[in-house]
C-alpha cells in the first residue's frame, strides 16, 4: 500500500510496519466495537500510516472529529480518544464523557495520547472529574513518522519555538528516542557527527539511553553508516528565503501538509464540449504529492524554471506511447496495449495535474511582486546594504502587505548583517509597531529572543566570511541541468546542505574557522558495534548518512540532499529526517504570539 | 485571454533572476503538455473519474484516507479492505524475524527514565548525599536503590502525584526535581513542579528554581500554558525581569474589553517598559475621537469599524479623514498625532495622502506634495480617480521615465506620455503612440506637430 516507502535505499516500510502494529494491539485491547473521537491535527500524520480499512478491521465502526458539546449517536462499546497532549482538548473531552447520557452508559471511554501521555493533561481531566471515567489511558509513540522512501517528519510543529525560545527540550527527548526507535530497527548506527547545542543535547541522550540498554544488545546489520545532527539555528538564513524547487514553490504558495495540498480548482476543471462555465468546481482541487507519482518524483526537486521542459518531454513520450495502438496487428499485441491503458491513463492525468499546477505557480512567479522580493532577498544573501533600512521593505510596510513577508525579510537581513545597527532595529521595530499593531511586540521580543532578529553586537559582519568559504552565491546558476546545489534557490546554495556535503567531502577539518562562526558546539562519537556486525561494503557501493535537521527542514534542502545523492560520483547517499517540515512561513508563524481569547 | 494575449503574457517575462529559459519557451512547453493531454483524453474517453484512476495506483489511496473517512464514516460502503503488505528487509531473515519480535516499540523504552534516576541515584550510598536519607541509612545498600525505583517509578510511570509525598525533606525534593531534569523529559519535569509547587512556599520555591535554569524556565512555561498569571508575575518580578512582567501584563491587557479600564490598566502596567508608554496615551486619544469628529464627515464617508485598539498608523489614518482640519493643538488633529508619537516623515506623508486623496480632497493633496518638499509621488499608485489635471502634475514628477511611462499611459496622461518620447528622441514610439489617441484631439496635433518639427529628431535619434 505504501510501496513508494521501499524505493529508496533504507526500506521504511520496515518503520511503517513497526507503528502500525503498535496500533492494532492498542485497538485490540479496547474489546467490542468501537468510534474514534479524533483530534483533527491527527488525522493528517495518521493518513501516513493507516487507512480506515486497517481500523474498520479492528471493529472501528464511527469515526468523528473532537466537539464540544455531546458525542455524536454511535452504537458501539468503545469511545477512544485520539489527541495530542493539549490542555484545551482536555476540556473538551471532560465536556463530552459529562454530557454522556448517563442511562446508556454502557459505553467505554478510552484516551490515546500522540505522541505522549502528559502528567499535565491527566492533571486537568482529574481536576475536571472525570479522570476516573477512563478504562484505558495510554500512549501511541509515533515519533518519526514515514513521508516518503528517503524522508521522516516527527511533525512535531512547535520544536523550534520550543528549543530556542522557550528552552524546553522535550522536543529533543522524542528526537532521541525516535532514534533509539529507528535504531532497533535499523541497527546501530557506527558513526554521529554533529554541530549546535540541540545536537549535542540529541547525541548526548542518545549515548545515555544506549548504555542504560547495555543488556540488550543490537544484533541488526547497520543500514546506516553516519548520523549527522544539525541545529536549524546554525542555519537561520535557509528557509527564510523563497524555495524556487517545483515542491518548494508549492509549499511556499499552497502549503503541503502531511503530503497533501489543496489548490484553486478552476484550473483543473474538464470543461467538457457545451459546458457553461458555471458549474465549475468550488472546493479546493486536493493532490497527494510523493514519489509513488513517477512524475512528480521526477520533476519537484527541479527549479521551477526547469519543469516546463520536463513537462513537454513527457507529454511527448505519452502520446508517442499511445500512437502505438496504431502499431498494433495482432489480437496479442492489442490486449497487450490495452493492458497498457490504466497505467497510460494514470500518466495523462498526473501529467494534466502537475501542468495545472505549473501554471497557477507561473502566474505568481512571473509577476512583478514576487520578483521585487526576490531581488531584495538575493541582495540580501550577496551582501549588499545589509546594514542599512531597505527601502523596499519601508514600502511594503507602508502598503500594509502581510506582515510575515515582512518579518522574513527583516529577519533575512539581520541574519545576513550578523544582527542590524541599533538605529536601523529600531526603526524597523517602531514601523512595524505602528502599522500593524501594537500587539506585535510580543512577536518581534520573540523573533529576537531566538536569534532571527539581534542587535549587532560586535562590529565585524562575519556572514561574508561564511559566504566565501562555503560558496553559498554561486553566479550562474545552471537552473536546467544543475552542478551544484545552488540551483534550488537560483543562486544561493543552503549553509546546511553546504555543511552536509562538506562533511562527505573533504571532511570538517577544511572549514573549522566557519563552524567556530557558527553557534553551538561541534562534535564527532563513536558507537561501538557487536563483532560481526562490521559493513562489508561491496565495490562502488555509496554510504549512506542521515541528516536529522532540528527545529524543521525546507523543501529545498531536501531537494538539494536528493542532488547530492544523485551526483555520480558522489559516493554518499541520504536519508532526511526532521522534527518538522517548514517553510519560511510557517516558520515565522510557529514564532509568533498566540493572542489570547478576549473574556468579556 | 485570447491567444495572442497568453504568448505574450507568458514571454513577457523580463526577470533576471528567476527566469523562465529563453531556448526552451515556457509557454510553448506547458502548452503541448496541455495538448497532448487533450488529445489523449479524446482517445480514451469517459476517464473523469480520477479517483478510480489513482485506485490504479498512482496518486496513492484518498479513498481510503482517514482524514476523509472521518467525515464519511458512515457511508463506508466503498472500503477496500487493506492488504496488509509484509515488511521487506533488505538484511537477510533473521533481522525480520527479530525486528517482528523483540523491538515492540511500546516495550522498547517504556521505563527507562526510572533506569536512569536509578544508576544516577546510585551515588546516594556516597557519604555526602547519603544524609539526606537519614530514616533508611541503616537498610542495605540495595534496598534503597530499590526504595528510589519504586518512588520515581511512582512519579515517572503511573504518574500518581500522591506517591510523590513521600518525599518530604527539602534536600529530597530539591534532589527529586534535579533527577527530574536530567531526565530531559518535560513531562516529568512538570510533573515533580507540580508536586513541589503544592508543597514548598513560594519564596522558597522561587528561590531554589533561581539557580536550577532549566526548571525554571519550565516553571515559568507551565504557569503560561495554565494561565496562572499571578504567579507567574510574581516570579517574573522577584527575578528582576520586569520587562518580561509588563509583557505578561500587556497580554493579559488585551483581554480586557472595557476600553477605560484597559486605559488604566496600561497605565499602571507598563510603567517599567519605557518605550510601551505611549500605548496607553494612543488609546486615549482614540478614545476622544472615537466620541468627536463632525458628523458631516461621517456621513459622507461611513466608518467601517471603531477606531479603538487600532495601530498607529491606521488612527493616523483615520485622523486624516476625520479630524483633517483640526487645530494642531486639538488632541485628535493628525499633525498633533504625528509630533506626539514621531512617526516618519514617509510613513506620515503616505498615510494622508491616501486618506485625503480617498476623499477627492485634492487640494489637500496638492498641498502635500508641494509644501512639504516631496520629491515625486513615485510610491504612490493609487489614485482614486483625481482629474486629469492633477494626476498629469503628479505623474510628471516621477523621476524615472520608465516607470513615468507606464504610470502616464495606464491613467492617459498624453502629454507626459508625447514628452518623454520627445524626450527620448524615439520617434518611433512616438507615431505608434498616435493610434492610441483619438484622431483629430489636441494630442493628436500636438504629435503630428513634433514630428514634423525636425529640431527634434537632429542627432541621430530618428529611426524612420
Amino acid at each position: 500500500m505504501a510501496a513508494h516507502l521501499s524505493y529508496g535505499r533504507v526500506n521504511l516500510n520496515i518503520l511503517r510496519e513497526a507503528v502500525r502494529r503498535e496500533l492494532r494491539e492498542f485497538l485490540d485491547k479496547c474489546a467490542g466495537t468501537k468510534a474514534i473521537v479524533w483530534d483533527e491535527y491527527l488525522t493528517g500524520p495518521f493518513g501516513l500510516i493507516a487507512q480506515y480499512s486497517l481500523l474498520k478491521e479492528h471493529e472501528v465502526e464511527k469515526m468523528f472529529t473532537l466537539k464540544s458539546g455531546r458525542l455524536p449517536a454511535a452504537d458501539v462499546k468503545n469511545i477512544i480518544f485520539f489527541v495530542r497532549p493539549k490542555l484545551e482538548l482536555m476540556d473538551i473531552i471532560a465536556e463530552n464523557v459529562f454530557s454522556e447520557d448517563k442511562l446508556h452508559s454502557s459505553r467505554d471511554f478510552h484516551i490515546l495520547f500522540v505522541p505522549r501521555r502528559s502528567m499535565l493533561c491527566e492533571q486537568r481531566l482529574k481536576e475536571q472529574g472525570v479522570l476516573g471515567s477512563f478504562v484505558n489511558i495510554e500512549e501511541y509513540i509515533l515519533d518519526l513518522i514515514p513521508f516518503d522512501g528517503d524522508l521522516l517528519s516527527m511533525e512535531y510543529e512547535s520544536a523550534f519555538r520550543e528549543c530556542y525560545l522557550e528552552n524546553d527540550q522535550t522536543s529533543l527527548y522524542h528526537t532521541a528516542k525516535g532514534l533509539m526507535t529507528l535504531q532497533a530497527l535499523y541497527g546501530t548506527i557506527p558513526q554521529i557527527y554533529g554541530k549546535g547545542e540541540c545536537a549535542r543535547h540529541v547525541a548526548n541522550m542518545m549515548l545515555r539511553m544506549k548504555r542504560e540498554f547495555a543488556g540488550s544488545q543490537n544484533q541488526i546489520l547497520p543500514v546506516f553508516d553516519t548520523l549527522l545532527l544539525l541545529d536549524r539555528n546554525i542555519d537561520l538564513l535557509t528557509p527564510l528565503a523563497t524555495q524556487l524547487t517545483y515542491e518548494g514553490l508549492i509549499d511556499e504558495i499552497y502549503g503541503i501538509n502531511n503530503g497533501y495540498v489543496k489548490l484553486p480548482p478552476e484550473k483543473f476543471a474538464q470543461k467538457k464540449q457545451g459546458e457553461s462555465s458555471k458549474d465549475l468546481p468550488t472546493d479546493p482541487k486536493k493532490l497527494q504529492l510523493n514519489s509513488a507519482e513517477e512524475l512528480y518524483a521526477e520533476i519537484r526537486d527541479k527549479n521551477f524554471n526547469a519543469v516546463g521542459a520536463a513537462l513537454s518531454k513527457k507529454a511527448k513520450i505519452i502520446s508517442a506511447a499511445f500512437e502505438e495502438r496504431h502499431n498494433a496487428k495482432t489480437v496479442g499485441e492489442i490486449k497487450q496495449f490495452v493492458s497498457q491503458l490504466p497505467h497510460m491513463q494514470a500518466a495523462r492525468t498526473s501529467l494534466a495535474n502537475h501542468t495545472s499546477v505549473a501554471e497557477l505557480i507561473k502566474d505568481i512567479t512571473t509577476s512583478e511582486a514576487f520578483f521585487d522580493n526576490l531581488t531584495v532577498q538575493q541582495e540580501f544573501m550577496t551582501g549588499v546594504d545589509t546594514d542599512k533600512v531597505n527601502t523596499y521593505i519601508e514600502d511594503c510596510i507602508a502598503q500594509k502587505d502581510p506582515l510575515i513577508k515582512i518579518l522574513r525579510l527583516v529577519c533575512m537581513q539581520s541574519v545576513c548583517n550578523n544582527g542590524l545597527k541599533q538605529k536601523v532595529l529600531d526603526y524597523y521595530k517602531r514601523e512595524i509597531l505602528q502599522t500593524y499593531g501594537f500587539e506585535h511586540i510580543l512577536t518581534l521580543n520573540n523573533l529576537e529572543k531566538s536569534g532571527l532578529l539581534k542587535l549587532q553586537t560586535s562590529s565585524r559582519n562575519n556572514y561574508p566570511t561564511i559566504r566565501k568559504t562555503l560558496k553559498l552565491w554561486m553566479e550562474d546558476a545552471n537552473e536546467q541541468n544543475p552542478n551544484d546545489i545552488s540551483y534550488v534557490y537560483s543562486g544561493y546554495a543552503p549553509l546546511s546542505i553546504r555543511l552536509t556535503q562538506f562533511l562527505a567531502r573533504p571532511g570538517w577539518r577544511s572549514i573549522e574557522e566557519v563552524l567556530k562562526m557558527l553557534p553551538g558546539p561541534l562534535f564527532e562519537e563513536r558507537q561501538q558495534l557487536p563483532a560481526g556486525l562490521h559493513k562489508k561494503r561491496q565495490q562502488g557501493e555509496n554510504r549512506i548518512t542521515l541528516v536529522f535537521f532540528l527545529g524543521g527542514v525546507t523543501y529545498a534542502e531536501i531537494a538539494a540532499l536528493r542532488f547530492l545523492s544523485q551526483m555520480e560520483d558522489g559516493g554518499m547517499e541520504y536519508v532526511i529526517a526532521t522534527t518538522k517540515l517548514i517553510n519560511g512561513t510557517t516558520w515565522i508563524k510557529s514564532l509568533m504570539d498566540k493572542p489570547k481569547p478576549k473574556t468579556p | 485571454m485570447t491567444r495572442t494575449d497568453e504568448e505574450e503574457y507568458w514571454n513577457s517575462s523580463k526577470f533576471k533572476a528567476f527566469t523562465f529559459d529563453d531556448d526552451e519557451d515556457e509557454l510553448s512547453t506547458l502548452q503541448e503538455s496541455k495538448r497532448a493531454v487533450d488529445s489523449i483524453s479524446g482517445l480514451v474517453g469517459g476517464d473523469e473519474d480520477e479517483d478510480q484512476v489513482e485506485i490504479v495506483g498512482w496518486g496513492g489511496e484518498p479513498v481510503d484516507s482517514i482524514v476523509w473517512s472521518v467525515r464519511e464514516t458512515a457511508a463506508s460502503t466503498n472500503q477496500r479492505p487493506e492488504r496488509e503488505s509484509t515488511p521487506q528487509t533488505n538484511t537477510g531473515p533473521s533481522q525480520k524475524s527479530r525486528s517482528q519480535s523483540v523491538y515492540s516499540l511500546s516495550s522498547l523504552f517504556r521505563g527507562d527514565v526510572i533506569v536512569l534516576i536509578f544508576s544516577e541515584s546510585s551515588a546516594l550510598s556516597d557519604s555526602t548525599t547519603g544524609r539526606l536519607f537519614a530514616p533508611e541509612l541503616r537498610k542495605p545498600k540495595s534496598e534503597y536503590k530499590e526504595e528510589w525505583v519504586r518512588r520515581v517509578n511512582c512519579v515517572c510511570v503511573c504518574f500518581q502525584v500522591v506517591s510523590l509525598e513521600k518525599f518530604r525533606s527539602l534536600q529530597e525534593k530539591l534532589l527529586l526535581l534535579d533527577y527530574s531534569v536530567k531526565a530531559n523529559d518535560g513531562n516529568v519535569i512538570t510533573a515533580v513542579l507540580i508536586f513541589l509547587k503544592k508543597t514548598l512556599s513560594k519564596e522558597i520555591l522561587f528561590q531554589e528554581l533561581q539557580s536550577r535554569q532549566t526548571a525554571l524556565r519550565h516553571f515559568i512555561n507551565f504557569l503560561y500554558e495554565t494561565e496562572e498569571s499571578g504567579l507567574l508575575l510574581e516570579l517574573l518580578r522577584s527575578l528582576g525581569r520586569t520587562e518580561d512582567a509588563a509583557l505578561l501584563q500587556y497580554k493579559e491587557h488585551q483581554s480586557i474589553s472595557d476600553e477605560s479600564r484597559r486605559r488604566d490598566f496600561l497605565k499602571s502596567c507598563l510603567r517599567p517598559v519605557n518605550p510601551i508608554g505611549f500605548l496607553s496615551h494612543l488609546l486615549e486619544r482614540q478614545i476622544i475621537m472615537e466620541r468627536g469628529g463632525k458628523v458631516e464627515i461621517f456621513q459622507k464617508v461611513p466608518r467601517k469599524s471603531s477606531i479603538l485598539n487600532m495601530p498607529l498608523v491606521t488612527t493616523v489614518y483615520y485622523a486624516c479623514v476625520y479630524h483633517y482640519n483640526e487645530a494642531e493643538g486639538t488632541l485628535s488633529s493628525p499633525h498633533n498625532l504625528r509630533q506626539t508619537f514621531r512617526i516618519s516623515e514617509k510613513q506620515f506623508f503616505v498615510t494622508a495622502l491616501a486618506a485625503r486623496a480617498k476623499l477627492k480632497a485634492w487640494s489637500d493633496v496638492d498641498a502635500l506634495f508641494f509644501s512639504r518638499n516631496w520629491l515625486g509621488p513615485n510610491r504612490k499608485k493609487t489614485t482614486n480617480s483625481a482629474p486629469p489635471k492633477v494626476l498629469q502634475d503628479y505623474v510628471g514628477l516621477v523621476d524615472d521615465a520608465q516607470l513615468r511611462l507606464s504610470l502616464a499611459h495606464k491613467h492617459k496622461c498624453h502629454d507626459i506620455v508625447i514628452n518623454t518620447y520627445r524626450d527620448l528622441k524615439d520617434r518611433q514610439l512616438l507615431l505608434g503612440y498616435r493610434t492610441k489617441v483619438e484622431v483629430g484631439s489636441e494630442a493628436d496635433s500636438r504629435i503630428s506637430q513634433l514630428l514634423d518639427n525636425p529640431k527634434y529628431w537632429k542627432e541621430g535619434g530618428a529611426y524612420l
